[in-house]
């Protein structure tokens, strides 16, 4: 999923403050899961606007509303009656969201709520890590399912380097070195002869270059 | 409205296992305590979420008590430590706010501890007391009057 975390109440106020009725936006997928911008943090986020308003005497109205799905025009469709009644839309949706409204409702600023950081998996209760870089051309297979292209601080497909402390990352000793798990992962799983052929460079032309990436299914298409 | 005549209105969130026991305690021993908390007996601190204490700051609240089980003590395991993450968050999010973390505040006490639980409740009184009303409050109060003086300029005009 995708994984967020909420600005902070003044900057938040300051992106908004030129606005006197507002829109606070939620989405019920990722967001909602990460605990950044769900129905429950559009109720806190709006409460602290508020209040944070009244304390510097801005005369700022804020609705609440959260709807299934932001990335999606079908149920964006919903929030239509809500952004029409207010005068800007604070998304707590990810990237994505915040632009789908964008350009749905061409007449109406839209602003981020949430800084988006990565596509990632729930650790533990409250710890959440990166685990996919988006990178547009998959290499999991090869290491036993464990990315060196997201998790090793290096990125390097032929590795260890020679930086690793037992099995800890030198770039960062609080984590562990993603080449010591892809080998301890592969030898577990008996394929450990994966790590004797020597891989390519990687192809990062689907990745991040050229601006933004699409796909087309004609099979889906009408 | 003025500091002396100023009488804090807080609003405690009392778990029904301990210190909302520890209350009624009180009450059958006698012991005094201010009146100006409003107690709303929760069935485990842990039922308490972070939109809870902020509504009821935005709503008019000048503090806000939580009172759970001692540590290790939850009758729910540990409801208690939740409530005691959620209350930092919360503290932290006050901050950001502009509003005095102290308006919010967690204690743990036992369903035997009247004596205790009445002290807080005194201590967290003079606390706010010395706060002062709700900034929230304030802000309205001010808002409210500066609409009535630009009505009456209105009306002056006319």
């Amino acid at each position: 999923m995708i994984v967020a975390q909420r600005k902070n109440i003044p900057d938040l106020l300051a992106i908004v403050k030129s606005h006197k009725k507002l829109l606070v936006l939620g989405c019920g997928t990722c967001v909602t899961v990460c605990l950044a911008g769900g129905q429950r943090e559009v109720g806190i986020i709006a409460s602290s606007l508020r209040m944070a308003a009244k304390l510097k005497g801005l005369p700022l109205e804020v609705e609440e509303l959260t709807i299934e799905r932001q990335c999606d025009n079908v149920f964006l469709e919903q929030a239509a009656d809500a952004i029409k009644r207010n005068d800007a839309v604070l998304s707590l949706g990810c990237g994505a969201g915040v632009q789908a409204i964008a350009e749905r409702y061409t007449d109406k600023p839209v602003y981020a709520g949430l800084d988006t950081a990565f596509i990632g998996i729930l650790e533990e209760r409250g710890v959440w890590t990166e685990k996919c870089a988006a990178c547009g051309a998959c290499v999991l297979h090869e290491y036993g399912g464990i990315c060196p292209v997201t998790r090793c601080a290096k990125h390097m497909l032929n590795g260890p380097c020679s930086g690793s402390r037992e099995d800890r990352c030198e770039v960062n000793p609080e984590r562990q070195c993603a080449w010591q798990l892809i080998y301890k992962r592969l030898k577990d799983i008996g394929q450990l002869d994966r790590l004797k052929k020597i891989k390519p460079p990687k192809n990062w032309n689907r990745s991040q270059s050229g601006g933004y990436r699409t796909i087309i299914r004609e099979d889906h298409r009408v | 409205m003025k500091q002396e005549n100023f009488e804090p209105k807080i609003l405690a969130f009392c778990c029904h296992y301990c210190a909302y026991s520890s209350a009624d305690l009180a009450g059958s021993m006698r012991i005094q305590y201010p009146p100006n908390v409003r107690i709303i007996r929760t069935p485990c601190t842990g039922r308490l979420e972070t939109e809870y204490f902020m509504k009821a700051l935005e709503n008019g609240a000048d503090g806000v008590l939580v009172a759970g089980c001692l540590e290790g003590g939850c009758h729910f395991v540990e409801g208690n430590l939740c409530a005691k993450r959620r209350v930092n968050y919360t503290r932290e999010i006050l901050e950001e706010i502009g509003i005095e973390k102290e308006r919010l505040r967690m204690v743990n006490v036992s369903a035997a501890m009247a004596r205790p639980l009445a002290d807080t409740i005194i201590d967290m009184v003079e606390t706010v007391r010395k706060l002062g009303p709700s900034p929230i409050k304030q802000s309205s109060f001010a808002k409210a009057a500066e609409d009535k003086i630009g009505v009456s300029k209105q009306e002056n005009r006319k």
